[in-house]
């Protein structure tokens, strides 16, 4: 990755990590309510045969409205779920290749299994890719990982989440100095694998060394090997009516047919 | 490789996440067990390190592209693989939260390819083969075959994860014929660039990875794991060379346009392999093993 | 009993690697007492500081808190006695938010979660930031690391204020309003520093250390006129009281 690209990442780190704060209705909801929704809507969503399009659709419903609810900027978000279009496309790729057997005549057009279960799986990629942007927007990852923790992980886990979120931001500026320093003295020339475990070894032992200056940091203000979380919990009625009305659509939409009904209904009129 | 949440049906990643949270939840226990509190801050910074590391890249020899660091067997090799399984796991949900990267789903399956094979297959074959204090050469060839074996299996992961789901079209023998070279080019580079980390921090600070040092794993432990998983893999590789061979062919001639030999049946997964190139794959798979599990008897005797 | 006493006797520590860092420190600091200890790099501030809270164990010689000296069993009431703030805040922040680092403190010490909420509110508005408690620390500017870390310490209520650096990396707002609050506090105060023009400002008294060992310990004004000593000491005077850039008068 070039300096330029390690940046972006970072920033979107922080700007993603930023929106969390906000402070609409959604956003103070227990955590635990957001997780348990967005763990429903994944597995509803990709529990779909493999030829499934239209059904996928109405799922973008979610991710919209909790973007509109709860006042998220939509270029942005939009932005980082497309990124995963590309990859999908080429995971998805071996499909039309192999899947050659003809499912659907289009005005005169054979379209063959493997293209739609491209398309499906490209839909399941942004849906997807939708969920886990919008959880970590609305919730912030702390509050995900005491959700986490009430809800059974183990707390050697969590406490180990929260560190490296914690740390995260403070190394990936040391690589991009790095990367930085590295570009500008020659940055034509990649770096070779010796080159690399010098300086990423570098960069080893100095965390190593913060590791150090931390715990004893830790010890000064008392540590002796408990985590002591303070906050309440308070799963009230909203938060039990908002995972509820949630998880009711979403088994409505993977049971019944919405959208052909919706389409036929309309067809219908039409005539 | 990561696995997607786009090609993943529930039933496997639900499985996953049943077997990984059984890992996490024993590793956990191992590690309060061990009452060891300086590991707090560092598993921690551990994990952003990795992240860092990861976002450096270096160039691949011989080839024109770089590529970056995995990172399971380092971790592993400085923490011990219990403490690195978790730091793994860590690292791997903040992907699928930040940055989209496989999928909340596939959490299970990707914690598990990546985190358990080098923690708990590659690592303890690198510390049988490279001993307590190796030279660099030992140590390079021990991180190599090391990362191989860790890779391997993990690819091999993704390719059952993927065809046990369903969504993908890919047929199991092209996926793995297509998969294990790559990753067995990918595994010698891990290894090599493994190798290079650790010995400049043993040069410049050899007490960090004395602080690691594990207990000499039973050598029957060892074997078996290896036994274990060559049966397994040989025993894939003799269904492919046994069942109907011409699902391949038929699809590459497909693709290239070739004379086309009698399509196979069509079906939701199709599987059928040719036993020709299926045959060759795990065959070198079992070869592989083999060669490695001669190694490992062989230093029997010098302990 | 004061519990605000620091006493070093005879104070020495050897590394392993038979480096002598620190040999028969001396020295008595009484309740409310603002010290500064000052020498160059390598002279031993960071070793002295360590063993102010029980971090290292003397090789000869040993310290005492408030009469108590520093053993195994004392050690957890040594550290509520003593707060120590590091150098680089970004080692002490290690928590997600703010308000869960000087949180930490408190809930370590059992506290009752509305006492501890207490605490935290008292301590971060006494530093003057309590609006970024829901910050993450790598939001914070390097002025407001700084102070939350004192905030973390505060919050534990100590009798004994011991800083590494404090005002380094502070630009120069940060750190004149660093300077203000160190001023104001009334606990027992102990800091290392190179910023000497802060140690003018806010200590009355100071230790000079050169290998380990020290040199001088007296009255602030007295050591920085004593050219001779802080030579030897690779010390020069603070800039307040060097001649002036622009005319060329000496000082006074």
């Amino acid at each position: 990755m070039s300096a330029t690209a390690a940046i972006t990442g970072l920033l979107d780190f922080r700007r993603l990590d930023l929106l969390a704060t906000g402070n609409s209705a959604l956003h103070r909801l227990d955590p635990r309510a957001h997780v348990t929704v967005t763990l429903v809507f994944v597995v509803c969503a990709m529990s779909f045969g493999r030829y499934t399009v239209a059904p996928l659709l109405p799922f973008f419903v979610f991710p919209i409205a909790v973007v509109a609810m709860a006042g998220l900027p939509v270029a942005f978000l939009a932005r980082k779920v497309a990124i995963v279009l590309p990859i999908a496309l080429l995971i998805g790729l071996p499909n039309p290749l192999f899947d050659r057997e003809s499912l659907l005549s289009l005005g005169g057009i054979e379209i063959t299994g493997g293209w739609i279960s491209l398309l499906s799986i490209a839909l399941r990629a942004l849906l997807a890719a939708a969920a886990a942007i919008v959880l970590v927007a609305v919730t912030g990852f702390p509050a995900i990982c005491g959700a986490l923790e009430r809800m059974g992980m183990p707390r050697p886990l969590a406490v180990q989440l929260l560190f490296l979120y914690r740390y995260l931001a403070v190394l990936g500026e040391e690589a991009v100095r790095m990367t930085a320093a590295r570009e500008q003295r020659g940055g034509d020339r990649p770096l070779s694998i010796r080159l690399y475990g010098t300086l990423v070894g570098r960069l080893l032992l100095r965390t190593w060394d913060r590791a150090e200056r931390i715990y004893l940091a830790m010890c000064a203000r008392g540590f002796t090997g408990d985590f002591r979380s303070g906050r309440a919990a308070r799963f009230g009625v909203p938060e039990v009516g908002y995972v509820a009305g949630w998880c009711l659509f979403f088994l409505l939409l993977r049971t019944s047919d919405v959208t052909h009904w919706l389409g036929a209904a309309v067809l219908g009129a039409v005539q | 490789m990561h696995m997607a949440d786009a090609l993943l049906s529930p039933a496997v990643g639900g499985t996953m996440c049943v077997a990984t949270a059984a890992t996490v939840a024993w590793c956990s226990r191992c590690l309060r067990k061990e009452a060891d509190d300086r590991r707090v801050p560092l598993m921690g910074v551990l994990g952003a390190f990795l992240f860092a590391a990861q976002m450096i890249n270096f160039s691949i020899p011989g080839t024109g592209s770089s590529g970056h660091l995995g990172g399971g067997l380092l971790l592993a090799i400085l923490l011990g693989p219990h403490a690195a399984f978790l730091v793994m796991a860590s690292v791997l949900i903040v992907q699928a939260l930040f940055f989209a990267d496989g999928g909340l789903l596939a959490l299970g399956c990707n914690i598990f390819n990546l985190g358990f094979f080098p923690a708990f297959i590659g690592y303890p074959l690198y510390r049988h083969l490279a001993g307590d204090a190796p030279g660099s050469a030992r140590a390079t060839v021990a991180a190599m075959l090391a990362a191989i074996v860790s890779l391997q299996l993990g690819a091999f992961a993704v390719v059952l994860e993927t065809v046990a789901s369903g969504i993908s079209a890919l047929p199991f023998g092209t996926f793995l014929l297509f998969m294990l070279p790559i990753h067995l080019a990918i595994g010698i580079v891990e290894g090599a660039v493994t190798a290079a980390v650790v010995s400049f921090v043993r040069a410049a600070s050899p007490g960090i990875l004395s602080t690691t040092v594990q207990p000499r794993r039973h050598r029957a432990g060892i074997l078996g794991v290896f036994l274990a998983v060559a049966l397994a893999l040989g025993g894939v590789g003799a269904w492919f060379a046994s069942t109907n061979p011409d699902g391949l062919e038929w699809s590459i001639a497909r693709v290239t346009g070739a004379p086309e030999p009698e399509a196979p049946q069509t079906g939701v997964i199709d599987d059928r392999v040719g036993s020709s190139l299926a045959g060759v794959v795990g065959g070198s798979i079992t070869l592989v093993l083999a060669l490695l599990l001669g190694y490992a008897l062989k230093r029997k005797p010098r302990d | 009993m004061s519990h605000h006493l620091v006493e070093a006797r005879g104070l020495t520590h050897v590394y392993e690697d038979g480096t002598i860092a620190l040999k028969e420190v001396t020295f008595r600091i009484t309740h409310g007492e603002s010290v500064a200890i000052i020498g160059a790099n390598g002279a031993g501030k960071s070793t002295l500081l360590m063993h102010l809270n029980g971090h290292l164990t003397p090789t000869r010689g040993e310290v005492r808190i408030g009469e108590t000296p520093i053993t195994k069993q004392t050690l957890p009431a040594i550290r509520r006695t003593v707060g120590l703030v590091f150098q680089d805040p970004d080692d002490q922040l290690f928590m997600p938010t703010v308000y869960d680092d000087v949180a930490f403190g408190p809930r370590n010490q059992g506290l009752p979660e509305a006492e501890v909420g207490r605490r935290v509110y008292e301590a971060l508005e006494r530093v003057g930031v309590w609006q970024v408690r829901a910050k993450p620390p790598y939001r914070l500017s390097g002025g407001e690391k700084k102070r939350v870390a004192i905030a973390g310490v505060l919050a534990m209520v100590p009798d004994i204020l011991v800083m590494d650096e404090p005002t380094s990396g502070l630009d120069p707002h940060a750190r004149r309003q660093l300077i203000g609050l160190l001023g104001e506090f009334r606990h027992t105060r102990i800091f290392t520093s190179h910023d000497l023009d802060m140690v003018l400002d806010v200590c009355p008294r100071t230790i000079v250390l050169f290998e380990g060992t020290v040199m001088a310990d007296g009255p602030t004004g007295d050591i920085f006129a004593d050219d001779a000593l802080l030579s030897k000491c690779r010390l020069e005077r603070p800039l307040a009281m060097q001649g002036c850039p622009v005319c060329g008068r000496g000082p006074d």
